[in-house]
């Protein structure tokens, strides 16, 4: 089934970092799905940062021209749960004194979606173009899960790959301990969450954590590697649904 | 109680490097989290979630009138023999319990569990005037022993192990060490029987005030908290002014949706509706009630921002599920309230500059949030107070710093793009073969504790553009 309208790929500040073959992993889904993908060349960064660290004026400003980039898609997709979640549960909620940018934020955040979400419910996709040998343990990131409603998501579209083996953790739901500027602000804390998850990765027995969001996926990699864990892989979902064998 | 709220960091630190604690609440984390999902399970998920949507709803409806339900519950607990006094300040709660105590020439008090008892420092005040405060829950009453303040607002002794409570029963009570918990129980029973039979006052909290027929409702688990209540010729409860709903109805409501979002329970154990003192013909109670509606920075929520945090019916069950909570223990929070529901309340009572690090010490994971049995928006009111904190300069320079910086970038496209190409190399070299970074240059805590994945090394503005060029140059 292919797609109405021209989908935005927001590929979200970290990807475009740290890791941008999640970005073309994404983008490779997106057009195997049959979407018509465009990715805005000015884009940067959703405003989260600002949003969660107090300054709104920041998140606004940043807000402002994330919306005027992606205005023209029929869809936003974001291969992040809390990238996507900034933008259909948060942009709203910058402009409540605002009539005009309250209005835009509104009608961006009612086409805006997270990777699997869309996969899912409006490319109905399921030609699945990845093949992989092995046992995965899927993390629930907080954002996609409690604000976006994603959990089936990404375990239907790896039920449909061959080879994937899912065995769930033990709190699969609870936060990893990023938490964004958390993570730096309460480093010692944080990494003692992360430890936590890492322990419940490796009681899973499976070779690989896939998850959905770059903030969790820095978190629990480092934490593995700094655990002496150089075996776990730490794969995003888009990562794992277009793996080459 | 001395405030410690400044102190977060240092405490969660001691806290983790603390292993007995740290297997404690390992031990001891999961199990309300569990007991309050099968209880969802077991109501129907669905009607779990409109019976949250109705308390939720019963709570707004009382705040949004605060006032004048606080006035009628006034008229009819007066009518029905209670005396109803007002309390600004913890200051002023403490005066009024003594100015009681010197009125009917108490001179020990039993108490059943009352995290505003701990918000006023009544305990102290007591013993400073000569009134002997004798704590019957039985956490509390290990507490006592310890002299130290709850961890968790309904299992207050919830740091302490078996281990360290067989201690401090040997200690106190001078009989053999055991650590059999249901003897241990049992002794703690006769040692308390003759305190209850001795006191003079009884002193309890508050979990509901009913308007429309002036009583004030109480849960609890242990039945202590019906001693107190009944026995002593004089009964003080104390409550903060928010605790007032409507009608009976609407505690049937709240009762529903409290022991399961608590502990899981369908019903506590007690639950007692406590309307005026002994009557004529009346078997039990005391001969006098008192009940002590107090304010201590809660009015200044009403009309607020942050007025959704009154709705609170203090559960638990957002540091039950909160993973910070669970990472560093209730002490660590430095005061009264600890987890989610403190790290807005605290701010909000002691003044948020003395919690600065109370409403950063969240991930926003949200978990407390799908919790609360009153739906109070707990993310959403720490993200206002991290603004309030912005607004009023109280974050550090750097930090201020940094974010402006960020945003300054991030809103030049060009600009940006040419940082992000600099730093996703720096990046990937810093990584070396091993392709993780062990120390980040200006970190202030990521590599303390774990690696940094290190960066591919371009960015993906700069491949999907060269790849936009190629595939153009490609066609024919």
């Amino acid at each position: 089934m292919s797609v109405d309208g021209r989908v935005g790929l927001l590929v979200t500040c970290l990807i475009d970092l740290v890791r941008p073959r999640i970005g073309f992993a994404a983008l490779r889904l997106l057009e195997a799905a049959g979407c018509e993908v465009t990715v805005p060349a000015s884009q940067t960064c959703c405003g989260q940062p600002g949003w969660n660290s107090g300054d709104r004026p920041s998140a606004r400003a940043l807000a402002r021209k994330v919306i005027e980039e992606f205005e023209p898609c029929a869809y936003v997709v974001a291969p992040s749960g809390s990238c996507a979640g900034m933008v259909r549960v948060h942009y709203p909620a910058l402009f409540p004194d605002d009539g005009a940018w309250l209005e835009r934020a509104e009608r961006l955040a009612a086409k805006t979606w997270e990777l699997t979400d869309f996969l899912v419910h409006v490319a109905r996709f399921d030609q699945i173009p990845g093949e992989y040998a092995g046992t995965v343990t899927y993390h629930d990131s907080c954002a996609g899960l409690r604000e976006l409603g994603v959990q089936q998501q990404p375990r239907a579209l790896m039920a449909k790959m061959r080879g994937v083996q899912l065995k769930e953790m033990r709190e699969a739901e609870t936060c990893c301990g990023f938490g964004g500027t958390f993570s730096v602000k309460f480093g010692e804390i944080s990494a003692a969450m992360a430890k936590t998850k890492c322990d419940h990765v490796h009681a899973s027995g499976a070779g690989a954590v896939v998850l959905g969001d770059l903030g969790c996926m820095l978190n629990i990699e480092g934490k593995l590697r700094r655990m002496g864990d150089d075996k776990t892989r730490v794969l995003h979902v888009a990562e794992l649904l277009t793996w080459e064998k | 109680m001395q405030i410690a709220s400044m102190h977060f960091k240092e405490r969660a630190s001691r806290a983790l490097a603390d292993a007995r604690l740290q297997s404690t609440m390992k031990r001891f984390g999961g199990g309300f989290v569990e007991k309050r999902a099968a209880a969802r399970a077991a109501y129907g998920v669905e009607a779990f979630e409109e019976l949250r949507a109705a308390s939720a709803a019963i709570r707004d409806r009382a705040l949004e009138n605060l006032d004048a339900w606080l006035l009628r519950f006034e008229e009819e607990a007066t009518r029905r023999g209670t005396v109803v006094l007002w309390a600004e300040d913890a200051g002023e709660t403490c005066r009024q319990v003594l100015e009681i105590c010197a009125r009917h020439g108490l001179k020990k008090a039993i108490k059943s569990k009352s995290m505003l008892s701990e918000e006023a420092g009544l305990n102290e005040a007591l013993a400073a005037a000569g009134v002997e405060p004798v704590e019957t829950d039985l956490g509390e009453y290990i507490l006592q022993l310890a002299a130290e303040p709850p961890s968790h607002i309904i299992a207050p002794a919830i740091h302490k192990d078996l281990g360290e409570v067989s201690d401090l029963f040997e200690k106190h009570h001078g009989r053999p060490r055991s650590d059999d918990i249901a003897r241990m129980t049992r002794e703690a029973r006769e040692v308390l029987r003759p305190q209850f039979l001795s006191a003079d006052l009884g002193i309890s909290g508050g979990n509901f005030l009913v308007a429309e027929t002036g009583s004030v409702a109480i849960v609890t688990n242990e039945g202590n908290g019906r001693m107190v209540t009944t026995l002593p010729r004089v009964h003080v409860a104390i409550t903060g002014i928010e605790k007032v709903i409507p009608t009976l109805e609407d505690l049937s409501t709240l009762n529903r949706v409290l022991p399961r979002s608590a502990t899981g329970q369908e019903i506590e154990n007690y639950f007692s509706i406590l309307t005026g003192p002994k009557g004529k013909g009346d078997a039990d109670g005391p001969d006098h009630m008192y009940v002590i509606l107090v304010d201590n920075g809660r009015t200044r929520l009403v009309g607020g921002e942050l007025q959704a945090m009154l709705r609170c019916i203090r559960c638990g069950a957002c540091m039950n599920h909160c993973p910070v909570y669970q990472t560093v223990g209730g002490h660590a929070y430095g005061w009264v309230y600890p987890g989610p529901m403190g790290s807005v309340l605290t701010p909000v009572f002691i003044g948020l500059e003395n919690a600065l690090d109370l409403p950063q010490a969240a991930t926003l994971c949200g978990a407390c949030e799908v919790a609360c049995p009153v739906m109070i928006p707990l993310p959403a009111l720490l993200r206002t107070l991290r603004e309030q904190q912005v607004e009023r300069k109280l974050r550090p320079w750097a930090e201020r710093a940094a974010l402006r910086t960020w945003a300054a970038l991030a809103t030049r496209p060009r600009l940006y793009a040419l940082a992000t190409k600099i730093g996703a190399r720096a990046l990937r070299w810093m990584g070396g073969r091993r392709g993780a970074i062990s120390r980040l240059p200006f970190d202030p805590g990521w590599t303390q504790g774990r690696d940094f994945p290190a960066a591919e090394g371009k960015t993906f503005r700069e491949m999907y553009a060269s790849r936009r060029t190629e595939s153009r140059r490609s066609r024919p």
